[in-house]
């Protein structure tokens, strides 16, 4: 290949990312022009931090809807991370070869299961056996947590597993001759050297289950009410988005993007604290 | 070597996405769209009609009833499908008619041993004064009240008729006839509303003032609790559409929407 | 009191062994009810007609065809883009302050709810490019809501690649472009074949997006302007207009099995592929 065909790539792929990029910029940009003159007129304290929800009379607090975005985000999470994060270790490191070529497609397939069929478990199943056995509705900040915590373990163990799998065999090898257990040498080296792809896989989870609508509308209750036990119903931002969308006309439907602004402000903030705590660790090292 | 790699597939891919697109429209194309629980409807009436008249491809979309305004307004489609109450401001500028009406069923458990209300008990439900099952002669627990979300036409309709409703607090909100339907027949406790097509043995409808959901007592204007299913259309649509119109109010396309648990326009 | 090394490694597969164990389990529980209550369901018939009667009867072909169709117009369309933008990002610029701005805006974009993809897909594709609703609004749509996750899996994987190969290949004379496509793709085709897996799971289970840019015609698709239906959408339907619970079920099922032996599929061609290289 020559300089031409150099120049040639270059610019191609040059194209490519700047229209890749320039798409995602078309739907950020999509979503502020529609909800920024929302927050202009209404106010952003009072957006944010008024709990009466009533497109009707024109009231568009969403106090309660960010609350609970955050609990059902940070539950499914706490399921989700570390029972990824650790199958992906125990898969990769400790399971077979034939055994981890079963496994991997079978999890891989959850993720091809539609949210809404989620959600439909979610309501045939879980619903009633939390209802029975914890108390409340059934329709929960519990049973949403469950649901979503289950949705993206395929994510974080897919990740998570390419991660530590493209750990170098030296590594571990030369932690195994100093001496090392097989514990040892995964979670003093090989977890450290696939940090950060793990850190990418929680975060693409995490992403995922603050943007998750179907199956949460279906088994969170979408009450609008700060819960006050996780046997309470919910109602997420982007449950409040789907079900108010349909019949949003004017400043109603300037609320819901404005909804989706905010859920991109705390997206960003998740991650940027997700960030800030790998470069705290990386520095005291 | 890779350089034709890559020429050899977006060739092959753009070939692809040319020839796809080439498969011509020579039919007069109808599309429909709006209203999700009318839609499996319309599909059924659009396949009856498109066999007696190839000529016309008709395609039915769902995307809810608001969207289907908006599509008939900006010419996506040229008939929206809407099962509101009343059809909005925006939208008189076009022509609608009813193409059929839907009944609105109260439902319970089948475990629960309520069996009818009246309209006082329902408005004390619904809107939270009314919490205990006892306090209208069934169990002492507390009832779990279930209704559709604020934009729905069944929830706009039920809330209009019942006359001085302002939802409690505390309801659940599912944004489907279905998820009702499983919501409640999986808690003894629940009350919701649904179309009354919906009705399996998995719930019980309740007579509501001794009326129940039936073809007759609608008719007969006894049980309230009707919508109308609207179909929206700008004036200067084709002759085709005109057409297709007119076929969904005849006496087939009627009986059919009957057959199936509507109920007819007139 | 610190327990020798032997312990802490026994406890420590214990309770991993464990975790994956519980994920298993659920995971399994969930396939394998939807299997028992769909699989009934499952005739040839089902397979091979079109819905009748409002889809209480009949079968799902037309959605089988548009879930096959939908996706893969998707993934041809996010694929180069996602790729050839983890490629730009990692060789072919320094890590700066832009590149981790980029890198968390697309981080940022993964989370945005799909309803708000559709809004935009409707509004842009279906309405003002007056593409209306079909095929190629949807592919378009999907494309742009999985570019995220093959952008950072793909750029996780090439990262991942040792800069040894890199080196090696200059030192032989190869240009960036050279070294890139014989040598760290290659190399990062596992993790990329991740990011391809989880937006094809994506795009296959998406709803909301999909019927507003794709709409939900229950027709063949016949062309790149036609509406189509996919499986997900069509179980959305029978199983919320309270249609067929049967139907919606068996339609899970096909649909799990459908994912499976795409999953199998691109595995094994993976395992093909790689295996080929190495000899």
């Amino acid at each position: 290949m020559n300089v031409t065909g150099e120049k040639f790539a270059k610019f191609l792929l040059t194209a490519v990312a700047f229209s890749a990029l320039a798409s995602l910029l078309l739907i950020a940009v999509f979503i502020f022009k529609e909800g920024f003159p929302f927050i202009l007129k209404v106010g952003l304290s009072d957006f944010l931090f008024s709990s009466d929800w009533n497109p009707q009379t024109g009231n568009f607090g969403i106090f309660p809807m960010i609350v609970s975005s955050l609990y059902v985000t940070l539950g499914a999470m706490l399921i989700g991370a570390p029972l990824g994060i650790a199958g992906a270790i125990f898969i990769n490191e400790f399971l077979s070869r034939p055994a981890m070529r079963i496994i991997k497609p079978t999890i891989e397939l959850l993720a091809g299961i539609p949210s809404v069929v989620f959600g439909f478990l979610g309501v045939m199943v879980l619903a009633p056996f939390i209802r029975t056995h914890f108390g409340g509705p059934g329709l929960s900040v519990l049973t949403a947590a469950l649901i979503l915590g289950i949705m993206v373990l395929p994510t974080v163990i897919s990740i998570s597993t390419d991660a530590i799998s493209a750990v170098p065999n030296s590594y571990r090898e030369g932690a195994l001759a100093l001496g090392a257990t097989r514990w040892q040498s995964v979670h003093m080296v090989t977890i450290k050297a696939a940090r950060s792809g793990i850190i990418a896989s929680v975060i693409l989870a995490m992403g995922r289950a603050l943007g998750e609508t179907m199956a949460v509308i279906m088994v969170a209750g979408n009450t609008v009410k700060i819960p006050h036990a996780v046997t309470d119903p919910v109602r997420t931002l982007t449950a409040n988005i789907a079900l108010e969308m349909a019949n949003a006309t004017g400043m109603a439907r300037e609320a819901l993007f404005a909804t989706g602004i905010v859920l991109f402000v705390v997206i960003m903030i998740l991650n940027a604290i997700a960030l800030s705590v790998i470069k705290g660790k990386r520095n005291k090292q | 070597m890779h350089f034709t790699t890559l020429k050899v597939f977006t060739f092959c891919a753009f070939s692809g996405v040319v020839l796809l697109s080439g498969c011509g429209k020579s039919r007069e194309n109808i599309t429909l769209a709006g209203s999700t629980a009318f839609q499996p409807f319309a599909e059924k009436l659009a396949d009856q009609y498109m066999a007696k008249h190839p000529e016309v491809a008709i395609t039915i979309q769902g995307g809810g009833s608001a969207l289907g305004i908006q599509s008939a307004q900006t010419g996506a489609a040229q008939i929206g499908m809407a099962d509101l109450v009343s059809l909005p401001a925006e939208t008189s500028s076009m022509k609608n008619i009813v193409v059929a009406r839907d009944g609105i069923a109260i439902v319970v458990h089948p475990s629960n041993p309520i069996a009818g209300l009246n309209l006082d008990q329902v408005r004390g439900i619904f809107s939270g004064t009314i919490k205990n099952w006892k306090m209208v002669g069934g169990a002492d627990h507390d009832i779990a009240v279930i209704s559709r979300e604020a934009g729905s036409g069944t929830r706009s309709s039920f809330e209009q008729i019942i006359g001085g409703l302002k939802l409690t607090g505390d309801a659940l909100i599912q944004d489907s006839n279905g998820t009702i339907r499983e919501t409640v027949a999986n808690d003894a406790h629940a009350i919701g509303y649904l179309s009354h097509g919906l009705i399996n043995e998995k719930i019980k409808p309740v007579t509501i003032d001794g009326y129940s959901c039936c073809e007759k007592d609608i008719m007969a204007g006894t049980y309230k609790f009707v919508r109308p299913v609207f179909l929206v259309y700008k004036e200067d649509v084709s002759p085709a559409c005109h057409a297709f119109l007119d076929y969904l109010l005849s006496a087939e396309a009627q009986n059919l929407l009957h057959d199936n648990g509507l109920i007819k326009a007139k | 009191m610190r327990l020798s090394p032997k312990i802490t490694q026994a406890l420590a597969v214990a309770i991993l062994g464990s975790a994956t164990f519980l994920t298993v389990v659920v995971l399994v529980f969930i396939i394998i009810f939807i299997l028992g209550k769909g699989l009934p369901g499952v005739t040839w018939e089902f397979l091979s007609c079109a819905p009748k009667d409002m889809g209480k009867a009949g079968g799902i072909l037309p959605t089988l065809v548009g879930t096959v169709l939908l996706p893969s117009m998707a993934i041809a369309i996010a694929l180069p883009l996602g790729v050839g933008t983890a490629v730009y990002l990692t060789e072919y610029t320094r890590e700066n302050r832009m590149t981790h701005i980029l890198r968390f805006g697309i981080d940022c974009l993964a989370g945005i709810p799909s309803i708000i993809f559709g809004l935009f897909g409707f509004i842009f594709f279906v309405v003002m490019l007056k593409m209306g609703w079909c095929l190629l609004s949807g592919a378009l749509t999907l494309a742009i809501m999985i570019l995220p996750t093959i952008i950072r899996t793909s750029e996780e994987a090439i990262r991942a690649v040792p800069n040894a190969f890199r080196e090696v290949s200059f030192s032989l004379g190869a240009t960036r472009w050279e070294t890139v496509l014989k040598v760290v793709l290659p190399n990062a085709l596992p993790g990329i074949v991740t990011g391809v897996m989880l937006g094809i799971g994506r795009s296959i289970g998406e709803t909301a997006a999909v019927i507003f840019t794709a709409g939900s015609s229950l027709r063949m698709p016949m062309a790149a302007f036609d509406s189509v239906r996919t499986m997900s959408v069509h179980f959305y339907i029978l199983a919320r207009e309270g249609i067929s619970n049967e139907n919606a079920y068996a339609t899970a099922a096909v649909l799990v099995i459908s994912v499976l032996m795409i999953n199998l599929l691109s595995y094994s061609m993976m395992h093909r592929f790689i295996a080929k290289r190495s000899r």
